[in-house]
């Protein structure tokens, strides 16, 4: 038999048809829709005279643009105050009414980012073929799924006809072997990663995430690195299934229960890639020599360790490089050379599809406890992914470690990842951000996003500019903390 | 679907890599539940001085001298010339309806990331592939003739310059097919619905866990 990468594998079980011109018509078995990238489908479908080909594979929820704000949230989306937002956000709700489609509403227990709320609902399952408007819908492939991003055309194609005319990508394997060190997160390992690879590197590619590190990461942690493969270029990231999948996923509201449950995990075990299976891309990367990452720059793969200093730019290897890193550090205020811990932060954010997970919460919890936000900090907003993060997170009491270290707790949503809302930096600030993204403009039209995980941005918050997180974490330690 | 057959035109230059979606087209214009209109607000950042909001009247704010599509000599741009991994980030597929509404009939880069590339063949607009090198030499043509034009052939997998250059690009037969003749994709697979339903009674059989857990 011939040796299969996981990839092959989600690929061949959801072959529908092979055309001649090499295009493939693939079968797609869970479709998540949200309320930016919907509304359009909708109206094709109707303008066409179709209707949904399945119901019970699309599952709905807003998130991109509505507001964390606790007061508005009660108002209800006839309370939305930006009439453009309300039209938007009561649009998925008349069109999944319309059509039959289960959602998730703005205040419902289950609601949430759309790739926080897959997974615990169980929606999201080994073995699937996952879509989504949406470029982080990567993320769910840390439940060893085929799952990818979509446009608008694409989001109707589906629920038209459960399937995509795709092309088989090419097979990539990332692998990070060793013991990461303390204080060394799944985002320092992902930006890590695209610092190597460049954020073109995974272009045309679905990467497998392999080695030591992420058999020992927990989902939530699988689902921060393959969150961000698409800011490496790769449509697709897979972690392949493993213990720790099949006990994530058992209880949870969509997975199957009894004789069905033995079934499906049975089956979920075989998704792994075959020992000698042949990728055409290995890349790989010593664990020992990740710490913790920060992105100074208006692309992910503009990111360094925080013990290192702003890069000059006549350094980059070509001179697009270097014209791409001098045009960078002066949208972002930065001189090369000085330390990446000198820069400082006017805000701060803790959320987004990529660390607004209950373990994301803990982590940033841990630093903020018993601390205070530095007073040159305007505002730290905590956002957790969904409706259930939050609950969790409030029933272990995080809430109000972050509100007694002058932190906002807030609704779950998008926010300041995208800036849809009202959550957004102003011209020039700079943030500690959790989120994916630092394009220009990305999270408030002028502001300067710094990426980092959910640690190194709660100590951000406390010290009033970028600092290495590792001591602050040394049990037992006693941190002066500078203000 | 809008066709692609052949086009020439103007071309107007985005002389840096890795233009992402956000650029193409800031979040605050995604609310719109159309597919039209969003071309005024085509790379709204670096395209004006003030900041841009849904609904305002475009032609009354501060254009940016600096921004080359401001330019007079590319006002009738319909050919953008850009740097590779164009279209990277948010799969968005207003970037594509905003350089469509804005008069693009296609673009040429020599690289896209993959969603943004997928959505342009939605939408009518060609994104031709050349090599870096192919990509430089039009750079330095486009800057040193005012008024410089290509003309691309679909159907010839061709760019040809006015004093008679070709370069020759590669794209998939299925969206060249679909582009060339405006193809209803939705309507093509639809004609495969006998077999979708086959694959989903053998999958039914297979992975019953799959159908039906949401209702």
């Amino acid at each position: 038999m011939v040796s299969k990468t996981l990839y092959d594998k989600l690929w061949d079980s959801h072959l529908v048809d092979e055309n001649e011109d090499g295009s493939s018509l693939i079968y797609i078995d869970r479709h998540i829709l949200h309320e930016v990238t919907s509304p359009q489908a909708f109206e094709g479908l109707r303008l066409a005279g179709r209707t949904p080909w399945r119901l019970d594979t699309n599952i709905a929820t807003p998130d991109h643009n509505i507001s964390t704000d606790r007061s508005e949230r009660e108002a209800g989306v006839a309370g939305i105050p930006d009439q453009v937002s309300r039209i938007q956000v009561q649009t998925l709700d008349d069109n999944c009414d319309h059509f039959g489609i289960k959602e998730f509403k703005m205040n419902e227990m289950g609601q949430g980012i759309v790739h926080v709320m897959g997974p615990e609902l169980g929606a999201t399952m080994p073995g699937m073929t996952v879509v989504c408007g949406d470029s982080h819908t990567a993320t769910h492939g840390a439940l060893g799924c085929l799952a990818h991003g979509i446009g608008t055309s694409e989001v109707e194609h589906v629920l038209a006809t459960q399937c995509l005319v795709s092309k088989k990508m090419k097979n990539m394997r990332v692998t990070v072997d060793g013991e990461l060190g303390p204080g060394v997160t799944p985002k320092d390992v992902i930006l890590a990663i695209i610092g190597k690879i460049g954020t073109a590197g995974g272009n045309q590619h679905a990467i497998e995430f392999a080695g030591s590190v992420f058999r020992k990461m927990s989902i939530e942690g699988r689902m921060t690195v393959c969150n961000m493969a698409i800011e490496a270029g790769a449509r697709v990231g897979m972690v392949a299934v493993d213990q720790r999948t099949i006990d994530y996923c058992e209880g949870r509201q969509f997975v199957p229960k009894g004789q069905l449950w033995d079934q499906a995990s049975e089956y979920w075990r075989t998704l792994v890639s075959d020992e000698d299976a042949v990728f055409d891309t290995d890349v790989s990367l010593d664990a020992l020599e990740i710490i913790p990452q920060v992105t100074w720059g208006t692309s992910p793969e503009m990111v360094a360790p925080v013990t290192a200093n702003v890069p000059h730019p006549e350094n980059q290897p070509s001179s697009d490089l270097r014209k791409g890193a001098q045009q960078a550090l002066d949208y972002m205020g930065l001189v090369a050379g000085m330390p990446i811990t000198s820069i400082g932060v006017d805000r701060v954010f803790i959320g987004s599809c990529t660390n607004s997970r209950i373990e994301d919460m803990r982590e940033a919890a841990r630093v903020a406890k018993g601390r205070m936000v530095a007073r040159s900090v305007k505002q730290v907003l905590v956002v957790p992914g969904s409706q259930m993060v939050k609950a969790q997170a409030e029933s272990e009491g995080l809430d109000k470690i972050f509100k007694a270290a002058g932190m906002e707790w807030r609704e779950p949503g998008c926010s300041m990842c995208l800036a849809m809302n009202a959550d957004k930096l102003g011209n020039g600030e700079h943030c500690a951000s959790t989120s994916n993204r630092n394009f220009e403009g990305r999270q408030g039209s002028g502001g300067r996003t710094h990426l980092m995980s959910p640690a190194m941005a709660a100590a951000a918050a406390v010290a009033g500019h970028i600092v290495d997180v590792r001591p602050w974490l040394l049990e037992g330690s006693v941190t002066e903390v500078s203000q | 679907m809008k066709s692609f057959t052949q086009h020439k035109g103007i071309v107007g230059p985005m002389d840096r890599a890795n233009v992402d979606t956000d650029m193409i087209i800031p979040k605050q214009f995604l609310k719109s539940i159309q597919r039209s209109g969003f071309g005024p607000n085509l790379f709204d950042e670096l395209r004006y001085l003030d900041q841009g909001e849904p609904g305002q009247d475009c032609r009354a704010r501060p254009v940016n001298p600096e921004f080359p599509l401001n330019q007079a000599r590319y006002n009738d741009a319909s050919i953008l010339l850009a740097q590779k991994n164009f279209g990277c980030g948010s799969s968005r597929e207003h970037a594509p309806w905003a350089l469509e509404d804005y008069g693009f009939k296609a673009i040429i880069a020599s690289s896209y990331a993959d969603i943004f590339y997928n959505n342009c063949f939605k939408n009518g607009l060609l994104p031709v592939i050349l090599t870096e090198p192919e990509i430089d030499v039009l750079f330095n043509a486009l800057y040193e003739q005012e008024g410089f034009t290509l003309d691309i052939d679909l159907g010839a997998q061709t760019v040809t310059s006015d004093d008679g250059v070709v370069f020759q690009f590669e794209l998939d037969q299925f969206r060249k097919e679909c582009l060339l003749n405006g193809l209803d994709e939705i309507g093509l697979t639809m004609l495969k619905a006998d077999r979708i339903k086959s694959y989903e009674q053998d999958r039914a059989e297979q992975h019953p866990w799959v159908f039906g857990a949401i209702k």
